[in-house]
C-alpha cells in the first residue's frame, strides 16, 4: 500500500475543528486547555451559532483563547468575565455568551462576579478549568489547590491553618436558584472528553432556550506547574483531585421552568 | 422647544439617558447619587424603549458590565460617588484601553476614604490624570446646572463613540441633589443591530458574520513595538480633542483685571462673586472650563497677558490650579497665581470667594 493510499479523505478519522483558527497554541504539552477549546469549537459548529456567539476570555493561562477559535471575543479583566458577559447578554439578548475562567479567576479574585451573575441566573454558559493552580503566573496557590499541594506559595504544602480550606465553589453554585445546569466534568481519557463535550454542548443549548446560566467545571491537570509528566499529571488528577472534586453532574433543570420566589405577602 | 421640567440633577442623568436612545445602565446605589438608578427603576425605560437597567453586585461589576454591553456597540451608561468611582478605576482603565465608548457619571462627595456624603470636587486629579494604571485619559464634562446634567448625558456619549474613548460626567452632591427647571431633550432612537453593525462593524463583537473578519475586544498586546503604537494612537486621539472638542465659558473677561478660574459648582458660586466684585468696583471675570479634558490651556495663556492675577476656586485642596499653572506658566507668563479651596464638603460662598480674592491678589 502506497502513502497517497492512506491518506485519502475515506480514510479520514479525525481532523481539525473547523472553527480552530491556525494560530499555534501557547498552551504546555500535556494541559487540558486546548482540548476544551476543541470542544467549544466543535460544539459552537454543531450548533451553528458561529454568528451569533461571543467568547469571554479570562486573565490566566487562557487568556489568549480569544486567538484560537474563529468568533467574536472580548478579553475581560481578572475575575470579572461574569460582568463582562452580563452585559453582553443583558444588551442583546438574542446572543449566545460563554464566559471561559481558570479557578484563580472565577473563585479567587472573581468570587462575587460569579456569584451574583449565577444568582442573578445571566443566560449565559461558565467554562471553569479548575487545576488547584495559578498557571500563568507561574504555579502559585489558588483557592482550589488541596490541602497538602505543593505549590510556590506553599513550599510545604496547602495548610488550612495558614492557608484555608480548598473551596467547592461549583457544589455552592449548584445551589443557586439562577442556576439551570451544573456539572464537574473531565478531559484526561477519550471518554472523559466524549463525555465533557456533551456537558458543553447541553449547556449552549440551556443558554439557547434561555434557561439560565450553565456551568461546566472541567477538572484539569497543569503538568508544568505541578511539575509532572502529563500521564504522571493525569494519575495524580485521579487519584487526588477526583475524590475532592467528585465528576458528575450536580443539578440539571435545563428541562424545566426556572424557580420563581415571591415570599412577600401583600 | 422641548419639554420643560422642575427636577434634580441626578433625576435628569437618568431622564437624559432614556431620551438619547442609551442601551443600558449598570450602576450600583451609592450617596449622593443614588436618585440615578432610582429614576430608572421608576420609569421603566425596558418598557418604553428597549433600555436595560441592572443593579449590579458593585460598582466593578458595573464597570465591567458597561465593558461587555459597549464591546458590543451599545450605548451604556453609568454613574457612582467618589469611593464607588475608586472601585471602577480598573474597568475604565480597561475600557479606555481597548478603546470602547461610554459615558461614566461621578457625583462626587468628599474624601479620602469613606469621607463624607457632602458634595466636593476632589477627585479632579483622578478624572482628569486618568485615574486608573496606564497612560489613558477620559473625556471629562463639568456641568455647573442642571440643564448641563441633561445636555452632556447626550454630548458625553457622542464624544465617546467619536473618540472610542471613555468620557466623565464629572459633576458633584450639590448639582446632583439641586432642583432646577431644565429643558428635556427630544426622544433619540436606539440604534437597531443592523445600524450598529452599518457604523461600527469594525469593531463590535455582537456574534461573528459571514461578511467580516472576527472582532476581539481586548487591551492585552505582549509585542512591545505594537503596544507603544497603541500608546501614540491614543496619545493622538488626545490632541485631537483639545483642537476639535475644547469647551469652555468665559464671563465678564473683557475688561477684567483679576480672573476666577473655576468649574462645575464653584463656578456657579463664582458667577455670584463676579458680581459681588463688580458692585464694589473691582473688574472681575470668570472662566469657567466645560472640558477638564482636553483643559482649556490656550484660553487660559491669552487672559494671562491681560490680568493682574488669577484665583483658582475649587472645592478641594488645590488640584486644577496645577493645570492653570501649566497653561500660564508655559505661555512664560508670570502673572500669580493663587487658589481658595473648601474640602470635607463645604461650598464656599461668593462672599467668601470675593474675600478670599482680596487678600490673596488685591491686597487690604
Amino acid at each position: 500500500m502506497e502513502l497517497k493510499d492512506i491518506i485519502n479523505p475515506n480514510n479520514l478519522v479525525y481532523e481539525k475543528a473547523k472553527l480552530l483558527t491556525e494560530n499555534t497554541m501557547h498552551y504546555c504539552p500535556g494541559c487540558t486547555h486546548g482540548v476544551v477549546h476543541r470542544l467549544l469549537a466543535e460544539v459552537i459548529e454543531e450548533l451553528d451559532i458561529q454568528d451569533k456567539t461571543i467568547g469571554v476570555a479570562p486573565v490566566g493561562c487562557s487568556v489568549f483563547a480569544y486567538k484560537y477559535i474563529e468568533i467574536d471575543w472580548q478579553e475581560a479583566a481578572h475575575g470579572r468575565a461574569p460582568a463582562v458577559a452580563t452585559g453582553i447578554v443583558r444588551t442583546n439578548p438574542d446572543k449566545v455568551v460563554f464566559a471561559y475562567q481558570g479557578d484563580g479567576d472565577l473563585a479567587s479574585i472573581g468570587t462575587a462576579e460569579i456569584l451574583h451573575a449565577c444568582n442573578r441566573g445571566e443566560n449565559f454558559v461558565v467554562i471553569f478549568i479548575n487545576n488547584g493552580i495559578y498557571g500563568m503566573t507561574g504555579g502559585q496557590m489558588a483557592p482550589t489547590t488541596l490541602i497538602g499541594q505543593v505549590t510556590s506559595t506553599t513550599p510545604n504544602g496547602r495548610d488550612a491553618g495558614r492557608n484555608g480550606y480548598p473551596l467547592k465553589i461549583t457544589e455552592l453554585i449548584a445551589q443557586l436558584p439562577g442556576t439551570s445546569y451544573v456539572t464537574r466534568q473531565s478531559a484526561h481519557t477519550p471518554a472523559a472528553i466524549r463525555k465533557c463535550r456533551k456537558a458543553i454542548s447541553k449547556a449552549f443549548q440551556a443558554a439557547i432556550a434561555k434557561k439560565g446560566t450553565s456551568f461546566v467545571e472541567v477538572v484539569s491537570t497543569c503538568n508544568m506547574n505541578w511539575k509532572m509528566t502529563p500521564v504522571k499529571a493525569n494519575e495524580w488528577m485521579e487519584a487526588n483531585m477526583f475524590p475532592f472534586y467528585p465528576i458528575g453532574d450536580m443539578k440539571d433543570s435545563s428541562k424545566s421552568e426556572p424557580e420563581s420566589y415571591s415570599p412577600i405577602k401583600n | 422647544m422641548g419639554e420643560l421640567r422642575l427636577m434634580k440633577g441626578n433625576e435628569v442623568i437618568a431622564e437624559a439617558a432614556i431620551r438619547c436612545g442609551c442601551d443600558g445602565y449598570f450602576g450600583y446605589p451609592i450617596t449622593p447619587q443614588s436618585e440615578v438608578m432610582e429614576t430608572l427603576m421608576e420609569r421603566e425605560p425596558w418598557n418604553e424603549t428597549g433600555m436595560v437597567v441592572l443593579q449590579a453586585e458593585s460598582e466593578i461589576g458595573a464597570i465591567h458590565m458597561i465593558y461587555g454591553a459597549a464591546g458590543s456597540g451599545k450605548k451604556v451608561i453609568t454613574s457612582s460617588s467618589s469611593p464607588g468611582i475608586s472601585l471602577m478605576a480598573e474597568g475604565i482603565s480597561y475600557i479606555a484601553g481597548s478603546e470602547l465608548p461610554c459615558l461614566i457619571v461621578n457625583v462626587q462627595r468628599g474624601g479620602p476614604g469613606l469621607g463624607t456624603i457632602q458634595p466636593s470636587q476632589a477627585d479632579y486629579f483622578q478624572a482628569t490624570k486618568g485615574g486608573g494604571h496606564g497612560d489613558y485619559r477620559l473625556i471629562v464634562l463639568a456641568p455647573s446646572s442642571v440643564q448641563e446634567m441633561n445636555d452632556f448625558v447626550e454630548l458625553g456619549l457622542r464624544l465617546a463613540f467619536k473618540y472610542r474613548n471613555p468620557a466623565m460626567i464629572l459633576t458633584d452632591g450639590m448639582i446632583g441633589q439641586m432642583m432646577e427647571k431644565v429643558v428635556l431633550a427630544d426622544y433619540i432612537p436606539r440604534l437597531t443591530d443592523e445600524e450598529i453593525n452599518e457604523k461600527y462593524g469594525s469593531w463590535v463583537t455582537n456574534g461573528r458574520k459571514p461578511y467580516r473578519e472576527r472582532n476581539v475586544i481586548t487591551s492585552l498586546e505582549m509585542d512591545s513595538d505594537i503596544m507603544e503604537n497603541n500608546n501614540l494612537r491614543f496619545q493622538q486621539k488626545y490632541a485631537q480633542m483639545e483642537e476639535e472638542d475644547l469647551l469652555f465659558e468665559e464671563i465678564q473677561c473683557e475688561d477684567a483685571e483679576y480672573l476666577l478660574v473655576a468649574f462645575g459648582s464653584s463656578a456657579r458660586v463664582c458667577l455670584k462673586a463676579v458680581d459681588l466684585a463688580r458692585e464694589k468696583g473691582i473688574k472681575v471675570g470668570l472662566l469657567r472650563p466645560i472640558t477638564l479634558f482636553p483643559f482649556p490651556k490656550k484660553p487660559l495663556a491669552a487672559l494671562a497677558k491681560k490680568v493682574k492675577g488669577m484665583l483658582v476656586v475649587e472645592m478641594n485642596a488645590g488640584q486644577m490650579i496645577e493645570d492653570v499653572q501649566l497653561a500660564v506658566g508655559c505661555a512664560g507668563c508670570k502673572v500669580p497665581v493663587m487658589h481658595f479651596g473648601r474640602m470635607g464638603g463645604i461650598i464656599h460662598s461668593p462672599v467668601e470667594v470675593l474675600a478670599a480674592l482680596e487678600q490673596k491678589l488685591i491686597g487690604e
